[in-house]
């Protein structure tokens, strides 16, 4: 059996992440996915902020990773063919209580290097911001603050470590890990997968994983945090990604923009012990809607076409992220909460030096294929480009998605590109994920999964074994 | 840029009904712009009987009565029937932009029908908390999935709503030996005709909750049970009165939308309650020489009363072509 350099635990973006950055050496990699697609764990539910930086304890992992991630995600974004929009942050006082706290927001994040940061006054918020409640006062603008999309972010770190060699192997989770001589070995199901160094990149599962090789000194919480999506039709109701002041537990509940224009409200932060637990209530519901009612009064419930739950894998207040002398060639990262999505480059960057200091010797690939083809999405670009690729593929035109405008080679080429299921489609290309919900597309978008993987309609998931659509097929 | 008298988006029993009389008013020149590969809409889906008995005084399936207007259509040669077409713009000066395999096509109308139909409630539209598993289908899809694609959605199935396509999919699942354990209506009466709870519950012996709804699904992966309340006449849950069914199928019933974001997108004024264009008559819009009918336009019962009722729009679009 071939061993691996290293072995990363979760398809998540700070596993796809680490091994996009890993793919840059002469290493051999494997990332093991316990999900049928990645991203389908704490990612798929990430709000899609790129946070500036601010709002972290300064000297934390946190602090320091946020904002160099913010910066280097820019960078990543355009060789990988990803939107980074940037709409810009503000964060909102009430009181000139609330205000003096901006003062000290903005200083603590000027000496983190956030930068850009300014406090804005009425004027310019009623020229800026026009929905903002006429109750706050001022806001801190912060320019950095951005949006992307998670699981897009996610599958393009895994095609492009993919494309340089990295091996990627879903349906594949880590049930024990036995320490060898050489390493360790991961046994995950009838495989075994031998590998001289292990990350742990597994999200909620963190602490088990790490429970595997004795290390037992920290817990993953999960907190639960619902999210509502709005009708696109209302995706001017803000202009920036709007923040109240942050507590403790979480940043507050937000008004976010999403990168495909959808408004999302959210989330609500709460502490649970089901690491399974993604469903939503009508507390949380009535929850959100009234705290962000207070940020932006015209927001209206009628308009939500969606909402979902996401597990933040909490352990305690900062990232955990340390080779572990206990079990030498064994790194974590783990307890990657909010800010995590922005901070996964750095994270990368960060767990390569460990690697460095633990004696790995990294060399340079001759060629890195840094570079990955931007897929098309035709609800984000002009008629008259949208008529220059129907003339070259006629499969453009064949639409398939009435809600979000996606065509059938859109959704062709996001199966060539990886995606298995019902989720990972839409997650890929936004069929289904419109106002009428998949009511109309459901059958065709079956039919295509069917045909390019050359399963039966009848085997086609939601999300995996276990969340067939269909039952029989009594056409035969 | 092509200029053409008439183009009707939609070729449902709406769009085929105004075409028809548009060409009886005189218009010769008519496009009929139809999204799926064949005309008739959502006609196609509904093998069960019932449509036609106002209209043509006969009991035909959805099919058969279709069938009818494709061929009326079809033999009228001033309307082009362009298949698999989709309107992505419109807009007020009636300028309409259409994709479909290999052309993107922009043209003129003097006038246009909007016949496009509507779409179904969701869960999340009614707010169902619980979690989102596989097993979660509107009515309409599951029609569809059955009658066109014979595919059985699932073998345990409670309705959410009464409506007529959650009544008449409730004995669908029956005939295809599905077990319905429940249909599950949160107002004090039926949403749906009578002669669909007799003929497609009450004949069936599915028991039928007035004043009840589902508050919570349960399931990872597959749905496994909901949770069910009785309900105040404010449709407040009543406490302690919650039950729990077991099925790995939901199906929901509760309401159908127009489907009118391209006259939206034109700045056609829409009621924000029931998304229908605001008018001050039968089938017009606040756009002159933008029509909608069926249920585009408002809601309706039944197929006959849309056919009935579009007639109006093709006539009504001969004349303001006719006035121009």
């Amino acid at each position: 059996m071939n061993v691996y350099d290293i072995a990363i635990i979760g398809g998540g973006v700070v596993g796809t992440a680490i091994a996009r950055e890993l793919a840059r050496y002469r290493l051999r990699v494997a990332l093991l996915e316990k999900e049928t697609e990645l991203a389908f764990g704490v990612s798929k539910s990430n709000s899609g902020i790129i946070h500036p930086g601010t709002s972290n304890p300064p000297g934390s992992l946190k602090a320091k990773l946020c904002v160099e991630g913010n910066r280097l995600t820019r960078k990543i974004a355009k060789e990988l063919g990803i939107d980074v929009k940037e709409v810009g942050e503000l964060i909102v006082a009430f009181s000139e209580e609330d205000l003096a706290r901006l003062h000290e927001i903005k200083k603590d994040g000027e000496a983190l290097g956030v930068p850009g940061l300014k406090i804005v006054d009425r004027a310019w918020l009623d020229k800026h911001e026009p929905n903002l409640s006429k109750e706050v006062i001022a806001a801190l603008y912060a320019p950095t603050g951005a949006i992307i999309s998670p699981y897009r972010w996610v599958y393009d770190f895994a095609e492009n470590a993919a494309r340089n060699g990295v091996e990627i192997f879903t349906d594949t989770k880590v049930e024990s890990i036995i320490r060898k001589d050489h390493g360790f070995e991961l046994i995950a199901g009838a495989r075994t997968f031998k590998a001289r160094r292990v990350i742990n990149a597994a999200g909620l599962y963190a602490d088990e994983v790490c429970g595997m090789v004795g290390i037992r000194d920290f817990k993953i919480t999960p907190r639960k945090g619902e999210e509502f999506l709005l009708d696109k039709k209302r995706e001017n109701i803000t202009n920036h990604l709007i923040f109240p002041i942050h507590t403790k537990t979480s940043k507050g509940m937000l008004v976010i923009k999403t990168s495909d224009g959808n408004p999302m409200i959210g989330p609500t932060a709460e502490d649970i012990s089901d690491k399974e637990d993604l469903s939503t209530s009508r507390e949380g519901f009535e929850k959100v809607l009234s705290s962000v009612k207070r940020l932006v009064p015209s927001i209206n419930g009628d308009d939500v076409i969606a909402y979902f739950a996401g597990l933040r894998p909490v352990a305690g207040d900062d990232f955990i992220i340390r080779h572990e002398d206990k079990a030498p060639g064994f790194i974590t990262v783990a307890g990657i909460q909010s800010p995590g999505l922005t901070s996964a480059p750095a994270i990368a960057l960060y767990v390569v030096g460990i690697l460095k200091k633990s004696g790995l010797r990294l060399k340079k690939k001759i060629f890195f294929h840094k570079h990955r083809k931007k897929e098309v999405h035709l609800f984000a670009i002009p008629l008259d480009a949208t008529k220059k690729l129907i003339e070259k593929d006629a499969s453009y035109g064949d639409i398939v998605c009435r809600c979000e405008m996606v065509s059938a080679k859109e959704v062709r080429d996001a199966i060539k590109r990886g995606a298995r299921t019902m989720d990972g489609i839409k997650f890929r290309t936004r069929c289904q994920s419109g106002r009428c919900h998949g009511s109309f597309c459901t059958t065709r978008v079956m039919k295509i999964l069917a045909e390019e993987t050359g399963a039966p309609v009848t085997s086609v998931t939601k999300r995996g074994c276990g969340s067939e659509i269909v039952k029989e097929d009594r056409s035969k | 840029m092509r200029e053409r008298d008439l183009v009707i988006v939609g070729g449902g029993p709406a769009g085929m009904a105004a075409a028809i009389s548009a060409h009886e008013n005189g218009v010769k020149d008519i496009l009929l712009l139809e999204r799926d590969q064949y005309l008739g809409g959502i006609l196609n889906q509904c093998v069960h009987t019932g449509f036609g008995i106002e209209y043509f005084k006969e009991v035909l399936t959805g099919p058969e009565y279709a069938e009818r207007f494709v061929k009326k259509v079809r033999d009228i040669p001033s309307i082009e029937i362009s298949l698999r077409s989709f309107v992505v713009r419109l807009s007020r000066d009636r300028v309409l932009t259409y994709l479909k395999p290999g052309i993107l096509e922009t043209i003129k109308a003097k006038a246009v029908i909007m016949a496009t139909g509507c779409r179904e409630k969701t869960r999340e539209m009614v707010h169902i908390p619980g979690t989102r598993p596989a097993g979660i289908f509107s009515a309409g899809l599951a029609q569809k999935l059955i009658n066109v694609e014979g595919l059985l959605p699932g073998k345990e199935v409670v309705v959410v709503g009464s409506g007529d396509i959650g009544l008449i999919m409730a004995r669908r699942f029956t005939l295809e030996g599905a077990k319905v354990k429940a249909v599950i209506e949160i107002q004090a009466e039926t949403r749906g005709l009578i002669r669909n709870v007799v003929q497609c519950v009450e004949d069936f012996d599915i028991p039928l909750y007035f004043n009840h709804k589902i508050s919570r699904i349960y399931g990872s992966d597959r749905v496994e049970k909901v949770h069910v309340v009785r309900v105040d006449k404010d449709h407040n849950e009543i406490s302690g009165s919650g039950f729990d069914i077991t099925c790995d199928t939901v199906l929901l019933s509760v309401g159908l939308i127009p489907e009118n974001e391209l006259i939206e997108m034109a700045g056609a004024e829409l009621d924000r309650k029931t998304n229908s264009p605001v008018s001050d008559g039968l089938n017009k819009t606040s756009i002159p020489g933008i029509f909608a009918c069926g249920n585009s336009f408002k809601v309706y019962d039944i197929a006959d009363s849309v056919t009935r009722d579009s007639e109006l729009a093709g006539k009504l679009a001969a004349e303001y072509i006719r006035g121009l």
